[in-house]
């Protein structure tokens, strides 16, 4: 997603050559009696855009805090360029972290912000204002360099605790819910900026966040985290596309879970029976399903079409009531009842004025999928 | 709250508000009087002034004074800053319930108790007493107002303003001196003036820790107090309450234009 | 542990080990030490340098007497219950003053209420022993007070009121109105104004308002006034030798003569220890109350 498709596609992750630059091998981190990271391992490349994706209490802060020096594992090493850096204070890492809260030091104007780590780095003192100087260009804030923090707004603070943390060029930058405190729209200009920024500067950049739009729109690769464990780590149109569970497929966007028992039907291919007296469900997956296994079938909204006369041709229909609609503009979402009492939600594009819409309230209609609409789920 | 405020209210702070400073304008006034009878009034008069500056036992005693409360207030700050920074950011170790107790338990013993121990103890290792020991008795006790003063202000501070301090190279020492240290100076500097009045102010520990040739000015005052009113001691409360309502209402209008200008600053960043 | 959090933490401690904690064990060892040994000038009993023997012939010599003294002497016990009744009776009079000025104040509107505030605090800056002699003026028989009585008319002698008890509590209520209006304010001010509407809403008149939500809501603020007048007014020594008479028995007024005047140390220290026991009481249900905030507050 975050790939122009016109240039030769980064995958370091699928190149058995390449070194990563942070290895988590078999870390666990405990709080007392909680485990916050249980058994965890982990790669990450040079020049990947990584996002740690999880809801809060899942452990990932505390991954990031581990690599920042803030934590040290309980068990199993962190190794930065092959090097294990538990020893390494945080003050000496090559690490350098821009946090949630921003962090700015209020009694330092902006300038003084940026130029603090370069002060007590080995950078020469003649060559400091100069860096300062192209940080604050990089963050177009030459204007508010002699500014106190808080004198600016919000997206500027925002943009001078970015500047401030590229300025000692660190190997990997540490970014935690960085763009929690704006507001939606100017997080989502924000987000563009971050990944302009980063392909400019070629720095590393793991990100936390619990917003999985934020995920998909700035990482190359996401790492989706429930209760200290990694649950599927990939890109993220993967991620949208064949999560692995249930778990993955709920977290991101919206999505329709039918219960069922699966049948085999060809190489990838199963039948679901999911309701009395309907017809199965076809569905694929890449893994192999042992028969009559209780399975979840996962479809998006959008994936799934509505219609009021029986569709032809279509691998799956289904036919159900219209419960209810939520009109949200540019979209709408229908909730149908079928077989059993269930609810499945299709989304439709509205391509023609609310007036002309055909289907309403308790209206008879057929919903309809492929059979590579939607994926099997085991678990 | 939903504030309406009724003729009730007003006349409740009327007369609490009457009830709190009555007294000290009585007195402020009576020590103008030129009668030695301080509760008859005989015309205006500065000569109690001019007896006070006069009696060297006095400006002794304001000397000592002045030197315990300078001394102790600025020990007192290092240690209680140094306390409030163990109490909130050190984590565990051993004896903290301990040292939490040591902490607070001066603030509600009664002075008499804290003197007589403190009294002991020096007798107890042979110190002589004097100036010096009313200055570590004074630091004992202020050092536990400073790092209440300190702590609260360290329990909101931002921690992740001393780990970015860190994350950029900073050393510990390093973070605190330059990131710690310049944001919570307010509250050091309040711990510092609290720390100051009291030991100003201090009669009971000063009784037991003082030697006999080391007196402080409230003992003085309480000497010549039980002897009944005096003009003389009139016009030195005069002179020590001006002292602290300047003080204290230049702080607060001090604090309160800083407050104002960080808002309109605050609300002027938030329109760009 | 490095060497420089041992430093950090190590510093305080040891200050407060040294000069707080240490006098305190001095304290109880006198408290339980003979009259004779203890008479000054003052030899320590314990030997440390006899090492575990020092030690056991140490609490060998402890005896109890001085505390069986203090039981068999009317004077005592009388001064603790004095003490207690009078530290009890001022806290009431001083939350019965300070609720009303505490509650008019966050009333009051926010331009004002800065300024209120800090007219409570100034008195805080104010010398203690200047406030409190400021009412010798006032309480004496020649005093504002007489006089102000006599020229409207209500007596024709005056009333004998400095030295007495009346004059402890007039100079306790008054030192220590600060402590009770400070909590109870912060109490009244986060109440949420919404919650009178409501009341009013559902059918309260103004004072049962005021009667079923603002004064529950604002009782942690009150438990914390009381205390904070409570424990200091019940060791007080300054009030009660400068205002009260020489029928006030106030136990910080005993505690110091009978260190400076009688210099009998034991039972100073005796005195002292039993004091302590008392406040700790009061001292526990204080940090209880300021918990149970905190948890509320979370």
């Amino acid at each position: 997603m975050a790939q122009p498709a016109n240039r030769p596609v980064f995958a370091p992750w699928n190149d058995p050559n390449e070194k990563p630059l942070i290895r988590f091998q078999n870390v666990t981190k405990k709080f007392g009696e909680f485990v916050a990271i249980d058994d965890l391992t982990l790669d990450i490349f040079r020049r990947e855009f990584f996002a740690l994706l999880g809801p809060s209490g899942c452990g990932k802060t505390t991954l990031m805090r581990m690599l920042a020096g803030f934590e040290a594992p309980t068990s199993g090493t962190i190794l930065l360029d092959g090097v294990d850096i538990a020893p390494i204070p945080p003050n000496k890492r090559a690490t350098n972290m821009m946090f949630q809260s921003y962090a700015l030091f209020p009694h330092l104007t902006v300038w003084d912000n940026i130029a603090f780590g370069l002060k007590r780095s080995d950078m020469a003192k003649d060559k400091i204002p100069a860096r300062v100087e192209e940080m604050l260009r990089l963050v177009r804030l030459e204007k508010f360099a002699k500014r106190k923090p808080h004198q600016i707004s919000g997206g500027q603070r925002q943009r001078v605790a970015l500047a401030r943390s590229l300025a000692k060029a660190p190997k990997l930058l540490l970014l935690d819910e960085p763009l929690g405190a704006l507001d939606k729209k100017l997080r989502q200009d924000t987000q563009f900026e971050l990944m302009d920024i980063q392909e400019k500067t070629g720095t590393t950049f793991v990100i936390v966040t619990h917003d999985q739009e934020e995920a998909m729109t700035v990482a190359s690769r996401v790492a989706v985290m429930d209760h200290g464990k990694m649950i599927q780590v990939d890109t993220p149109d993967r991620i949208y596309e064949t999560p692995n569970s249930v778990y993955v497929a709920d977290f991101i966007g919206d999505v329709n879970i039918i219960e069922g028992r699966a049948v085999r039907k060809g190489d990838d291919k199963y039948a679901i029976a999911w309701a009395e007296g309907q017809p199965d469900i076809l569905g694929t997956s890449s893994a192999a399903i042992d028969q009559g296994t209780r399975v979840h079938f996962a479809i998006r909204p959008e994936k799934v079409a509505i219609a009021s006369e029986r569709p032809e041709g279509r691998a799956n229909v289904i036919e159900g009531t219209v419960s209810d609609i939520a009109y949200l503009g540019n979209i709408s979402t229908y909730k149908v009842e079928v077989a059993g009492g269930r609810m499945i939600k299709a989304q439709v594009a509205n391509e023609r004025r609310l007036a002309r819409r055909d289907i309403t309230w308790d209206d008879k209609v057929f919903l309809s999928f492929t059979d590579t609409a939607g994926v099997v789920l085991l678990k | 709250m939903n504030r309406r405020f009724s003729w009730f209210n007003a006349t409740s702070l009327t007369l609490g508000f009457a009830f709190l400073y009555l007294p000290m304008i009585i007195l402020i006034i009576f020590s103008f009087n030129a009668s030695k009878l301080v509760t008859v009034w005989a015309g205006f008069s500065t000569k109690w002034y001019g007896e006070l500056l006069g009696n060297q036992a006095f400006l002794d005693a304001a000397w000592v004074t002045l030197k315990v409360a300078v001394l102790s207030s600025t020990l007192a700050t290092v240690l209680g800053t140094m306390a409030a920074y163990v109490l909130v950011r050190a984590g565990r170790f051993a004896g903290r319930t301990l040292f939490s107790g040591m902490i607070y338990a001066p603030l509600v013993m009664p002075e008499v108790i804290t003197g007589l121990a403190m009294l002991l103890l020096f007798i107890s290792i042979g110190l002589d007493r004097g100036v010096g020991t009313i200055v570590l008795a004074h630091t004992t006790f202020t050092m536990c107002y400073v790092s209440v003063v300190v702590s609260s202000r360290l329990v909101t501070f931002d921690k992740s303003l001393e780990e970015a301090a860190l994350d950029l190279g900073c050393t510990p020492f390093d973070a605190f001196r330059s990131v710690t240290l310049p944001i919570i100076a307010p509250a050091v500097i309040s711990g510092w003036l609290l720390a100051f009045t009291l030991s100003l102010d201090d009669l009971v520990i000063s009784q037991f820790a003082a030697g006999p040739s080391s007196t402080t000015l409230p003992m003085k005052i309480f000497s010549s107090v039980r002897l009944g009113v005096s003009p003389e001691i009139n016009a030195l409360s005069t002179l020590m309450i001006s002292v602290v309502t300047v003080g204290v209402i230049t702080a607060s209008l001090v604090s309160k234009r800083s407050i104002a200008r960080q808002r309109a600053e605050e609300q002027a960043a938030a329109r760009t | 542990m490095n060497l420089r959090r041992l430093f950090l933490i190590g510093t305080p401690y040891l200050w407060l080990l040294v000069f707080f904690l240490i006098p305190f064990v001095i304290v109880l060892k006198i408290a339980l030490s003979d009259y004779a040994i203890s008479i000054p000038p003052y030899t320590p009993t314990l030997d440390l340098s006899a090492g575990w023997e020092g030690v056991k012939s140490f609490f060998a010599a402890l005896d109890f007497e001085n505390f069986s003294f203090l039981a068999s002497d009317a004077l005592y016990w009388k001064a603790y219950l004095s003490s207690l009744q009078i530290a009890a009776i001022s806290t009431i009079i001083t939350l019965i003053v300070g609720y009303p000025i505490a509650y008019g104040m966050a009333q009051a509107s926010d331009e004002w209420r800065p300024t209120l505030m800090m007219l409570v605090i100034l008195p805080f800056w104010t010398s203690f022993l200047i406030r409190i002699y400021s009412w010798i003026g006032i309480l004496s028989n020649e005093g504002f007070l007489n006089q102000l009585l006599m020229w409207l008319g209500i007596i024709d002698t005056p009333l004998t009121i400095l030295n007495t008890n009346v004059a402890v509590y007039v100079g306790i209520v008054y030192a220590y109105l600060p402590f009770m209006i400070l909590p109870i304010y912060a109490a009244l001010e986060k109440l949420d104004g919404s919650l009178i509407e409501a009341a009013e809403d559902l059918g309260c008149s103004r004072a049962s308002a005021f009667w079923l939500i603002t004064l529950p809501l604002s009782k942690p603020g009150v438990i914390a006034g009381c205390f904070l007048v409570f424990i200091p007014a019940l060791g007080e020594f300054v009030i009660p030798s400068i205002l009260g008479g020489s029928s006030t028995l106030m136990i910080g007024k005993v505690l110091f003569e009978e260190f400076f005047s009688n210099r009998d140390w034991p039972v100073a220290s005796a005195v002292a220890v039993v004091l302590l026991l008392i406040l700790i009481v009061p001292i526990i249900l204080f940090q209880r109350n300021e918990q149970k905030q905190r948890e509320a507050n979370q």
